[in-house]
């Protein structure tokens, strides 16, 4: 595994090499995939780590790749304030069993971004505390961000029954 | 005769009061639709008598599936989507999309075009900061300085008009460029908006930063400490109201801001007065920019706004209509778009509510595979039920409109 230069990828291979699957730093981007099961271990060494002191959990998202198989990822961006650097880990979630650990306790950040990405995408975050839509309503059918939602697809009125 | 009541035990603290009565924690909705909640977004507060115990923040009503859109386009056709996120300061989403396809396309544009987008995008920032100012004292009741603020901010959006045509959702930015050099005469008009809205900030200072009644609605309210920022990944002049300094245009210089001279202000206790000042102050610091903008595209004289890159720019008319390759391309260019070299790539800017990112994913083909915007909006608001938990009803106004959430980037 090659850590790139970058100290993150370099610190996670040294001390979590069973937990990183792959690592790139194309455009200058460090990223690391890493086993969806070690995800929490793996955000905490990025958070904790004297060397690596990732405060802040930038941005949670997810990508279907539909046709690929695992189909989801989990992407996450973190930034250090303190040593003003970035890297993103990956995480690949099969569509048999759409879940991730919730870092919600670790990162307050979490808890908007992860609902977000259960709203979108279907993906849920164990553990997580209030795992509701944010952007939609309850009522709303399905996961509009996947691949194989049509974009035309109409959704039943709901509101107060006259 | 009726005996004069006299409690049992005698009184020992006001708590006493009300032990015999019943009291209960009251439910009130605020919004969607509430005149202080500028863009739709529902407050579901529990309330024990005026302080608020509990806060549900529901965001989503202005949901128009912004990401859905963009994977179903060309990546042209998500730039004028990119302006409805934060339409205040349109053009520097545009700014951040377009970076961010940039660096999926790994070009760089040219110089010329590298500082008239920093200008267009400090008028937009000054715009974005002069509706978040001003509305704020309209919601506190005082009229007159909005009106300062809003006449700044329309001569902000007259510089837009004559720089790009349009004054809210310009669409200026193109991918590999802008979509034209500026016109004759902006550079004379920009100088005299400089010194107007120097003014009208002077008048806007006058009337409110020392003002009783604005000094204590604001002071000590909705503290947020640094640490909790960085928890919530809080960015924008809300993380340097608590004296953390950071600042993508420092940080991370992007286009030619590592060649400006500005300072980034910052606060000490993190409350609602702390981020008035900073606002206040990082306009004046646009300011600055905008004036060496200026300086510097006139020592530059006429060049290229835009690159060469056959990728994603049409080629000249006159090959057009002669040429039959050129034809070619230009039916391609029009009727499928730039092909994006398939990777992955995420590109931030400081946009005026804070760290703008876009997480672009290409196959290769035309249409993207996922565009994520990371809406600073949105993220900033997370934190705002622990900012104002305990705190009374009327400190959740200038909370908000502080914290600035524009409903179009918070719900995309």
């Amino acid at each position: 595994m090659e850590d790139h230069g970058s100290p993150a990828l370099r610190r996670l291979i040294e001390k979590l090499p069973d937990a990183v699957l792959e690592t790139h730093a194309r455009l200058g981007d460090a990223t690391a995939v890493v086993d969806r099961a070690r995800i929490l271990a793996v955000l905490l060494l990025l958070r904790d780590d004297a060397q690596l002191r990732f405060e802040m959990l930038v941005d949670v998202t997810a990508v279907d790749l539909l046709p690929l198989v695992p189909r989801f990822e989990v992407v996450y961006h973190l930034y250090s304030v303190a040593k003003n650097h970035r890297v993103r880990i990956k995480a690949r979630v099969p569509e048999e069993s759409p879940a991730i650990a919730s870092c919600n306790a670790m990162y307050a950040s979490a808890n908007w971004m992860e609902r977000e990405v259960w709203d979108m995408y279907g993906i849920r975050f164990e553990g997580h505390p209030d795992l509701r839509r944010l952007l939609l309503y309850e009522e709303f059918v399905g996961h509009p961000l996947r691949k194989d939602y049509p974009k035309e697809r109409r959704q039943p009125l709901v509101g107060p029954e006259n | 005769m009726a005996e004069p009541y006299f409690p049992a035990e005698p009184l020992r603290s006001e708590d006493d009061f009300e032990r015999d009565l019943h009291t209960e924690h009251q439910i009130l909705n605020m919004g969607p639709s509430h005149p202080a909640t500028h863009g739709t977004v529902k407050f579901l507060i529990e309330l024990d008598g005026e302080n608020i115990v509990n806060l549900d923040i529901q965001v989503g009503y202005l949901h128009r599936g912004f990401e859905k859109e963009c994977e179903s386009g060309s990546w042209y056709q998500c730039i004028p989507y990119t302006d409805r996120l934060n339409y205040n300061s349109a053009i520097l989403a545009n700014i951040g999309f377009c970076l961010a396809v940039e660096k999926l396309l790994e070009i760089e544009t040219p110089e010329r075009c590298q500082w008239l987008r920093v200008l267009a995008g400090e008028l937009s920032r000054i715009a974005d900061h002069l509706t978040r100012c001003g509305a704020a004292c309209l919601e506190l009741q005082a009229m007159t300085p909005f009106l300062y603020g809003i006449e700044a901010r329309e001569l902000a959006w007259d510089q837009m008009e004559i720089l790009c045509g349009a004054r809210v959702t310009s669409n200026y930015v193109r991918i590999g460029g802008v979509k034209h050099d500026m016109a004759p005469g902006f550079a004379e008009s920009c100088r005299e908006f400089v010194a107007r809205t120097r003014s009208l900030l002077k008048d806007f200072d006058d009337v409110v930063t020392s003002n009783r009644i604005f000094v204590d609605r604001l002071r000590g309210t909705g503290v947020i400490s640094r640490e909790d920022c960085l928890k919530y990944a809080v960015t924008g002049p809300i993380l340097r109201s608590t004296g953390e300094p950071l600042d993508l245009r420092k940080q991370e210089p992007y286009l030619v801001y590592d060649q400006i001279d500005f300072d980034v202000p910052i606060g000490e206790v993190g409350d609602n007065y702390d981020r008035y000042l900073v606002c206040v102050e990082e306009m004046h610091q646009s300011l600055r920019i905008v004036e060496q903008c200026v300086a510097k595209l006139a020592a530059l004289g006429p060049g290229p706004v835009n690159v060469f890159d056959p990728r994603v720019r049409w080629p000249a008319k006159g090959r057009v209509f002669n040429r039959m390759e050129e034809l070619i391309q230009q039916f391609k260019s029009v009727t499928e778009g730039p092909r994006v070299p398939a990777g992955e790539g995420y590109a931030a800017i400081e946009s005026a509510n804070g760290e703008l990112g876009f997480y672009l994913v290409s196959d290769g083909s035309a249409v993207p595979v996922k565009v994520r915007c990371r809406p600073p909006s949105l993220i900033n608001l997370a934190p705002m039920a622990g900012m104002l938990k305990g705190a009374l009803l009327a400190d959740l106004i200038p909370t908000f409109d502080f914290i600035n959430m524009v409903g179009g980037e918070c719900d995309r």
